[in-house]
């Protein structure tokens, strides 16, 4: 078995994000063309019909295929791909889209992650009703599973939990695209309605609609786009077994985020990812599945989330910030848009744009999606240099 | 001679207190009046494979050659529920199924009928199964009448417990007690006409005829199992039978109810946990008619395991606290809308899964041993391909890996427990009933009880979900542990603080 990388061979020249949050008066279609028209300006491209040679697209919710995106974006007579891969899809399209352009297909290349939940009529994920066996399914009953374990073998509990859903409520007003701009407390998480035992409502991501897009494009035609290009330094998403019904899983993590931790740390020539990333965008579909990321990713040791999660070190401000637009949190999870999101985010971090929740001199950044059961991860390191 | 080889009962442990009923609050401890309801995951199918496991627990259930499974409220108008609850309890392929319905003595007529076929020769052993769920209109008499309950008997002529001696039987034409076409509820004409015309002197007719046949009067029975609407109309047709009142099986009236079609053979379940050898037991259903059967226990009585029988049941009870809460068990509750019917689960799904879903077989791998849920093509522990052996899991026992209480899961009843299950390797996710969420421990034993799942598709779907296993065995009775169990009384906001 061999595995190449992806390092330095592909630059992104361009980000966008649409607004996220209910967006009751807008199409997928007029999301899509928000993100991506940002996109455009960003990397100076004003006829995108004739500089996008191609379309990868992530989305989970949409019965429409890729044509939904080019026909929103009117780009014709072009390779447009629909990835979808749960929770990661937005990573995988991006990954799809910077594996054709390494692959010498095309030139450039326009990533779309978007998602419209909010026109289902309810509140919240749905509640899986396709088959039998596989009730009852709520994503945060799968995510949960990791809770009674956890808690059990390390001590930790719910009011570590709570530290950071306050944490990622603060970074979301600081967000200019965030939906929830709103502090909250640690009385108030620990009194919230519960959801699926550890979670309370606080404990859950914001589900919301949205869009974001990014233009990629081959490393030496970078800076005819804009003298600042971030590199993707690696890319990968990783599957993994059901968790449910996989015999050896301890539910003390999740297997999927430490295998492709490793190979995109391989990718980056990454060997200690707590002193050489300065920037994360984690995957917090739930407070735990952050916490648990923490130490999946090899930032802290097995079982210590607790006392870094204690004494702030993924805070603002702190020694290595996590989900500094609020993450899935407060600035929204429309699923398939999420990955590209904090694409978005990381590179404006890196380009030092990111205003008052910027990282000083931030040079690598990470971003991590895990969906499914979890059963599939996708992580993404982009880097200023 | 042909006769009953084992047996086995259930009782859902969901009890609804007559003061509840009445509007009052249930108070932790009182023991009034109350009735056993299936709660909203159960039916007469659910009840009946649990009555059947019980029957069979012991016993080959390959030896099984017919299931004949009676009650009047099948979850189906048209499906046979026999070949789904032979399916839940693994029988064998080529079982004869058959339902029986309609009719209050289709539970006794079903039990003839096996006697019959195993002395005629052509089944060797027959599962016999009662199970009722009748619906009554909310806040009825009947509502308060009536209870939930399954019976098994397997029945064969290798060392019965019990034999057949002779039956008894008078068909009458009586419009008493019906459910018509479309109808949602039991109805009945006036009480004092169904008693003084129809159940009293008809019931009493059969019971006479038998002990005719028998050419013995009342005194020789040791036990009489006898329907009834009520105690009153009980000791009637006791007296006008010259029946004692020792000789009376105890009717259960205020603690279990009257279960339709399952009530005079889960009476004689009870009848046969305390009988000795060689006593002559009775039993007698009304309905259009009445049918009675007469039984002579044996020394194998004796040599039979004990049974998850009547009592057993019993001592298990969870209160229920609110009358509301039952309406939305019941499904009687105002809603805005129906809950939606056309998610399509598909009955191709259901049909390829039925050996997982159903009858809870899993695959052990024949070249690493490891036991593996649901099936699959390939190994998850050595990667082996296509190389497997079915195994059973519904009666094994296993233990709580990981769990959550989920709340935002729709149910009558939040939270919905949901546990990772490990039942001899194979991981499974489960949900978990009859529990509450503070009893729900890492490691915990568990068995497996079949259930409703959901409704999707317009009807009942059917899988198994983990309950607590008590490893004191069959007949250990914990009546203060369990009673404290209560479907409703979780604080869920504030469970797990602190850990």
């Amino acid at each position: 078995m061999s595995r190449g990388t992806l390092r330095d061979k592909v630059a992104v020249v361009g980000v966008g994000c649409s607004q996220f949050g209910e967006n009751w008066d807008m199409a997928p279609s007029d999301m899509i063309v928000d993100a991506a028209y940002e996109a455009y300006a960003d990397a100076g491209i004003d006829d995108p019909q004739r500089r996008i040679d191609a379309v990868f697209t992530g989305s989970i919710y949409s019965q429409k295929g890729p044509h939904e995106c080019s026909d929103a974006l009117k780009l014709f007579a072009k390779p447009v791909t629909m990835v979808s891969n749960y929770c990661a899809t937005g990573t995988d399209a991006f990954r799809c889209g910077v594996l054709s352009v390494a692959a010498g297909l095309y030139d450039t290349v326009l990533v779309v992650g978007y998602d419209k939940p909010k026109d289902r009529g309810v509140s919240g994920p749905s509640v899986m009703m396709n088959q039998v066996r596989d009730l009852p399914q709520t994503p945060a009953g799968w995510f949960a599973l990791c809770a009674a374990t956890y808690f059990d073998k390390y001590g930790a509990g719910r009011e570590d939990l709570g530290r950071i859903a306050v944490k990622n409520h603060h970074n979301g007003t600081l967000a200019p695209k965030s939906f929830l701009k709103r502090e909250i407390t640690l009385e108030e998480h620990a009194q919230a309605r519960m959801i699926s035992w550890p979670f309370g409502l606080y404990d859950c991501a914001a589900q919301t609609d949205g869009a974001a897009a990014a233009v990629i494009t081959r490393a030496d035609l970078a800076k005819s786009f804009r003298a600042d290009p971030i590199w993707v330094k690696g890319v990968t998403v990783i599957a993994g077994p059901n968790p449910q019904k996989d015999p050896s899983n301890d539910f003390l993590s999740w297997k999927p985020t430490g295998w492709a931790a490793d190979d995109v740390y391989r990718q980056a020539a990454i060997d200690d990812p707590r002193r050489q990333i300065q920037v994360a965008q984690l995957h917090d579909c739930f407070t735990l599945t952050e916490l648990l990321s923490y130490e999946d990713l090899g930032f802290c040791a097995k079982g210590a989330a607790r006392e870094h999660i204690a004494s702030g070190v993924f805070e603002l401000g702190g020694e290595l910030p996590v989900n500094t637009d609020g993450g899935l949190k407060t600035f929204g999870h429309p699923t398939g848009a999420t990955g590209v999101r904090m694409i978005y985010e990381n590179v404006l971090q890196l380009r030092g744009q990111a205003g008052p929740r910027q990282v000083p001199g931030a040079e690598l950044a990470l971003s991590h999606n895990i969906g499914g059961h979890p059963t599939a991860c996708g992580i993404a390191i982009l880097g200023n240099s | 001679m042909a006769g009953i080889v084992s047996y086995g009962a259930y009782v859902p442990p969901t009890r609804l207190g007559f003061g509840v009923m009445s509007g009052r609050p249930a108070k932790p401890g009182e023991e009034g009046p109350e009735r056993a309801v299936a709660w909203a995951d159960e039916d007469a199918i659910t009840m009946a494979v649990a009555a059947g496991a019980n029957a069979l627990r012991g016993f080959d259930r390959a030896g099984v050659d017919a299931l004949l499974f009676a009650s009047t409220s099948h979850p189906f108008r048209e499906k046979q529920s026999a070949a789904l609850i032979a399916k839940a309890l693994d029988l064998r392929r080529d079982v004869a199924t058959a339902d029986v319905a309609g009719s209050l003595r289709a539970g006794t007529g079903a039990l003839r009928a096996a006697f019959d076929a195993v002395a005629a020769g052509s089944a060797r052993r027959v599962l016999v199964i009662a199970s009722d769920q009748r619906p009554a209109a909310p806040g009825s008499a009947l509502e308060r009448a009536f209870g939930d309950g399954a019976v098994a008997f397997l029945v064969g002529n290798d060392d019965p417990i019990a034999v057949f001696e002779a039956a008894h039987a008078v068909a009458d034409e009586i419009v008493d007690v019906w459910r018509g076409e479309g109808d949602r509820f039991v109805h009945t004409w006036e009480d004092r006409f169904v008693v003084q015309e129809g159940y009293a002197p008809v019931l009493a007719e059969a019971v006479k005829g038998l002990l005719g046949k028998l050419g013995e009067g009342a005194g020789e029975l040791a036990r009489a199992c006898l329907y009834a609407p009520d105690e009153r109309s009980l000791a009637g047709v006791a007296k006008a039978c010259g029946l004692r009142r020792e000789q009376l099986q105890d009717a259960l009236f205020g603690r279990l109810g009257n279960t339709g079609c399952a009530f005079a053979p889960l009476l004689l379940a009870a009848a046969l946990e305390s009988a000795r050898p060689g006593e002559r037991l009775l039993v007698a259903a009304y309905g259009d008619g009445a049918e009675a059967l007469a039984l002579r226990t044996t020394a194998q009585l004796e040599k039979l395991e004990p049974r998850r029988g009547v009592s057993w049941h019993l001592a298990r009870r969870r209160p229920v606290r609110s009358y509301d809460r039952f309406l939305r068990a019941r499904n009687l509750d105002a809603r805005e809308y129906e809950p939606a019917r056309d998610q399509g689960l598909s009955a191709t799904i259901h049909f390829r899964e039925r050996d997982e879903d159903v009858s809870f077989v899993g695959q052990r791998c024949r070249s690493c041993g490891g036991l593996q849920f649901p099936n699959q093509r390939v190994c998850e522990r050595c990667f082996a391909k296509d190389d497997f052996a079915p195994e059973r899991l519904s009666d094994k026992t296993g233990s709580v890996v990981t769990y959550t209480f989920d709340f935002f899961f729709p149910t009558p009843d939040p939270p919905t427990i949901v546990t990772i299950t490990e039942i001899d390797g194979a991981r499974v996710h489960l949900q978990l009933v009859d529990a509450r969420p503070e009893d729900v421990k890492l490691g915990m034993p568990v068995e497996f009880s079949f259930r409703r799942i959901h409704e999707v598709g317009g009807r009942p779907n059917y899988y198994w979900k983990a309950r607590p296993y008590d490893p004191e065995g069959f007949a250990a009775h914990d009546p203060e542990g369990f009673a404290a169990h209560d479907p409703e009384g979780f604080a869920g906001a504030t469970h797990g603080s602190g850990r």
